[in-house]
Formats: structure tokens, sequence, C-alpha cells
């Protein structure tokens, strides 16, 4: 019995290493490649670089320069940090309400909130951004209210989810007190709320950091975010496409992600598996 | 009851900011696009009643919507399925007394935070360079290719996270079931299929649900790796929605008629997805 527990184990770590590192390749082919000159990108993509094809720091200056895409890093770093603040804050409080409120528009509310979670993109890409030119919320401070809209309904869902476990005791005893609804909200339940806030916030920043057609259909004429950077450069270009900066930019989009995983990585996967519970 | 009536004068400030928001980025969009899908227009403004004409030209004006439906269609099923074996093959390893299993955890993870357009194109580069080498080919030269692409890009993208979900559920079978189960002298396999599975039932409800929507919805990665090369054979839906709309002149109104199928269709098998699974769950 340990005896064959032992092969088990060594057997299963093995196995694991060996996908681990296949599931690296990808990111580690297009970091070498990043150092190596237009051409033998082309040509040999899995060929180290050598004398011949090393290219230095060169594919990053050319990269960056070229395509404004650091102003398309900070845009990015700009929507999606104040998108989720937002997002945050109001729909915890819109959830609190249609938790605690007891009745038929709080319901009606809440059933819209979960409609939209299954409705495609693609059903209101179009009136989406007439809205927004209408109401001139086409521009980097507009869009967060989009993302607001757009995004409450799976935020509204987690955190109704969550409230509704909590015993209303204490916002009786509290109330009782004489508090007000707001400073019960933020006193004592936003505080309670911490861990679903978290879960809410993960979500809502992969999503708005890596969305392309929202932002690109809306402001994506006068501001790009990283990937609409990245599709143009590929798309927009004529002629011979530039790999070597191409590469420098893919790593450029992927390091902050990367470096932010590690930081707060048990955080991540926390509200992952939190929030599918939820969901 | 008492906190119900006071708080709900506090409308204006708790639900106020939120509905406005889901009123201009949602409610007006959805209901003008569902209006705007029995129209002609090429603005809001000059929008022409033509009754169910869109939705016949979506269908009948040539093949490329019921292709991509059809694509679209099984590159899903052969995801879905992939997905979560993968995911939950991983998870059940990943909980066993492994060492490194955080590091491997972490690694897995990785890939669902980078967006699917740098995904894309990191894939096209790795899968153009193998075709190179051993038929020198590319994406663009079978939809094969393309086809089998995506559902490598997908699963290496969605499996962590399912993972992460699996590996939570797992964890959560109560330890004395799965001792029961080992005096008993189940194996392995029969553990799995009459106590772990079971058990977790409803993070493969929730899993199944979430990959089954994303893929169905897939857009960016599409665009990245073949933008539906060759000659749209690889478009899905959503691409094929986007294209119609942008790209063919005067075709706004099927664009639109073709996205409210396509909701209708995702919403659909949604709604008999969760509820096949949830029917299929244990209580406990």
């Amino acid at each position: 019995m340990k005896t064959r527990r032992f092969v088990f184990n060594t057997v299963g770590f093995l196995g694991l290493l060996v996908v681990s590192i296949i599931w690296l390749v990808p990111l580690a082919l297009v970091l070498m490649n990043s150092f190596k000159a237009h051409t033998f990108i082309r040509v040999s993509p899995f060929a180290l670089p050598d004398d011949a094809s090393f290219a230095g720091v060169g594919n990053y200056v050319s990269g960056m320069g070229r395509t404004g895409f650091l102003i398309a890093a900070g845009w990015s770093l700009f929507i999606t940090v104040f998108s989720v603040a937002v997002i945050v804050l109001v729909t915890s409080m819109t959830a609190w309400y249609i938790a605690r409120v007891k009745a038929w528009y709080t319901t009606v509310l809440y059933y819209l909130f979960v409609f939209s979670m299954i409705v495609p993109f693609q059903m209101v890409m179009f009136t989406m951004s007439k809205v927004a030119n209408v109401t001139h919320l086409d521009n980097p401070l507009g869009i967060i209210v989009l993302y607001a809209g757009f995004g409450a309904g799976l935020s509204v869902f987690i955190f109704v989810g969550f409230i509704r476990s909590i015993p209303i005791d204490i916002e009786e005893a509290a109330m009782i007190d004489g508090a007000s609804a707001w400073r019960v909200f933020f006193t004592v339940i936003f505080p309670i709320l911490r861990p679903t806030a978290i879960t809410v916030a993960i979500l809502n920043a992969m999503w708005v950091w890596n969305d392309y057609l929202l932002p690109y259909l809306v402001i994506g004429s006068d501001y790009k975010t990283i990937p609409i950077a990245v599709q143009q450069y590929m798309t927009g270009a004529y002629g011979q496409k530039d790999m070597g900066g191409f590469m420098a930019m893919l790593v450029v989009a992927i390091v902050p992600i990367i470096v932010f995983y590690l930081t707060s990585q048990k955080h991540i996967i926390k509200g992952v598996a939190a929030g599918a519970v939820k969901g | 009851m008492r906190v119900s009536k006071y708080i709900s004068k506090w409308f204006p400030l708790f639900a106020l900011p939120t509905l406005a928001a889901f009123i201009l980025a949602f409610v007006i969009p959805f209901g003008m696009g569902l209006y705007l899908s029995f129209t002609k227009f090429q603005t809001v403004d000059n929008a022409q009643w033509v009754g169910l004409q869109n939705y016949v030209l979506a269908f009948t004006e040539n093949s490329d919507f019921i292709n991509a439906l059809w694509f679209t269609v099984r590159f899903t099923v052969v995801s879905v399925v992939s997905v979560n074996i993968c995911a939950y093959g991983l998870a059940l390893l990943l909980t066993q007394a492994l060492k490194g299993t955080n590091v491997f955890r972490a690694i897995f993870f990785l890939p669902n935070l980078i967006g699917g357009i740098v995904l894309g194109y990191v894939w096209q580069l790795l899968i153009n360079g193998v075709l190179q080498k051993i038929a020198s080919q590319d994406l663009t030269y079978n939809s094969a290719y393309g086809f089998w692409g995506l559902v490598i890009v997908v699963n290496w993208q969605m499996i962590g996270y399912m993972m992460i979900i699996y590996i939570a559920a797992i964890q959560n079978v109560p330890g004395e079931v799965q001792e029961a189960a080992g005096i008993d002298g189940a194996s392995f396999f029969s553990k799995l299929i009459h106590v772990t599975i079971p058990m977790t039932a409803s993070a493969v409800t929730i899993c199944t649900f979430l990959t089954l929507a994303n893929c169905l919805k897939l857009f960016d990665q599409n665009l990245a790796l073949t933008g539906g090369a060759p000659q749209n054979q690889t478009e899905g839906l959503a691409l094929n929605i986007f294209r119609t709309y942008y790209n063919i002149r005067n075709h706004q109104g099927v664009g639109q008629a073709k996205a409210v199928v396509f909701f209708v269709f995702v919403a659909t098998i949604a709604f008999f997805q969760l509820r096949f699974t949830r029917s299929k769950e244990v209580d406990g």
C-alpha cells in the first residue's frame, strides 16, 4: 500500500510537471521571439536567439514608440481602475437594497439584472454605441458608466446571493439604535461584504482590462486600450508587419498581468472559486 | 419587514445610480436592438419597418450565417467536453497530497487572466510555427487548423478557471464520506463515480454553464487567431454578426436580426442546460 502510494505520488508529480511546462511554452515562445529580429521570427520561431538574430531591446523600442502603446496601457489602467471601483460601490449598494427591501419592483429589478447576464454583447453593440454617442458617454470617463451598466448584472447577482446569507438581526439592531440606512450600509454591511467585494472586483477587472469590442466601438476612434492597440497593429498596417515590435507589444501586454497575479494570487483564486459558488 | 420599510425610502441613493447606468447601457440598447431588427437602417434615425425581411435574409441571402452557427455548435460541443474533463482530472490530481500543488495550480490558472485578443496572437505564432515545420502551411490554409487551433486556445485558457472551481468543490466533500467509501473497499474509480462526482454535481453544473456560455459567445480569440480564414470558414456566430454589421454595406438590419437569433439561441441552450444538470444534482 505504501509503495503504491509512493509510485502514484511520483508519477502524479512528474505528470503535472510536464503539463505545467507545456502550459508555459506559448508565453516563453513569445518572450524569446521578442528579442529576435523580424525576419528570424517568421522563418524560425522556435530557434533560440543567436548572434545573427539577436535584436536586443530594439523590438521594445520600436514596438512601444510607433504604436502609442504606452498611452494605450495608460487608458487601459485608467478605465479598469475606475470602472471596477464604481461597479463595486454602486452594485453593492443596489444589491443591499434589492436583498432587503421586499417589494414587487425589487423582484423585477433582480430578474432584469439576472436576465442581462445571458445576453450576448452583439445584441446591444450597435445600439449601445449610439446611446453613448447621443449621451456623450463616448470618452474614457463615460465608458465607466457603460461598464457599470453592462457589468451590473453579474455583480448585483453575486452581492445579493451573499447578502441574503447575512442574518438581518445585525441591521435591525443598528437601526433600532437610530443609525440611518446610509450609516448602516457603510459601517455595518460593507465591512462584512469585503470578501465578496474582492471577488466582484477581480472578476470585473479581468473583464474590463481584457475587453476589446466595447471600447473599440465606443471610444476606439479617439482612444485606444491595450487590446485595441494589439488588434490594430496586426490588421491596420499595410505591407510588412514588424513582427519583432509586435512580440514586444505582446510581452508588455502580458507582464503587468503576471506581476498583478503574483502579488494577489491568493485573492484571485479564492475570488474565482467564491464567485462561481454564488454564480 | 421593519428593515425593508426603513431602507425602501432610500431608493434614489442606493438603487438609482446602478439602475440609471443599467438603463443606459443595457435596457435601452436591448429594446432598440429588438426594434431595429425589424427595420432597414443605416443610422437609427432613418429606420424603416420591413417586418421579418431581415430574418429571412439572414438565413437565405447566403450560407455564411448557417455555417457560422454550425461552426459555433461544433466548437462548443468539443470545447465544453474537453475543458471540463481536463479541468476535473487536474482538480482530482491537485487535491491529492502531492508536492507543489499550489505552484501547479497557479500556473494552470495563469492563461485565464490574459485577454482573448492577446491570447489569440500568442497562439498564432506557436501554431503557425508548428504548421510551417511539419506541413509548410499556416492557419489560413485549412479550416480544420483554425477549428482545432481555437479548441486548443480555449482549452488552454479555460481549464485553469474551471479547475479552481472543481478543486473548491472536491475539497468540500466531507472527509468521512470518502473514508467510509474507502473502508467499504471501493476502488478509486467507483469512489469517483459513486461518491466524488455526485457530491460535486453543482460544480459540474456551474462549470458546464460557464464554458458553454463563453464558447457560444466567443469573439476575441476567433478574431485574433484566424479572423475567419480561410474564406470565413472558421467564423463563429459572434464574429459573423459583427462583420455583417460593420463590413457589409447596408446590412445593419440583417446584422441586428442575426444578433437577436444569436441571443435567443444562447438563452435557450443555457436555460435547458441549467435545467438538465440541476435535475442530476443530488441534495446535499
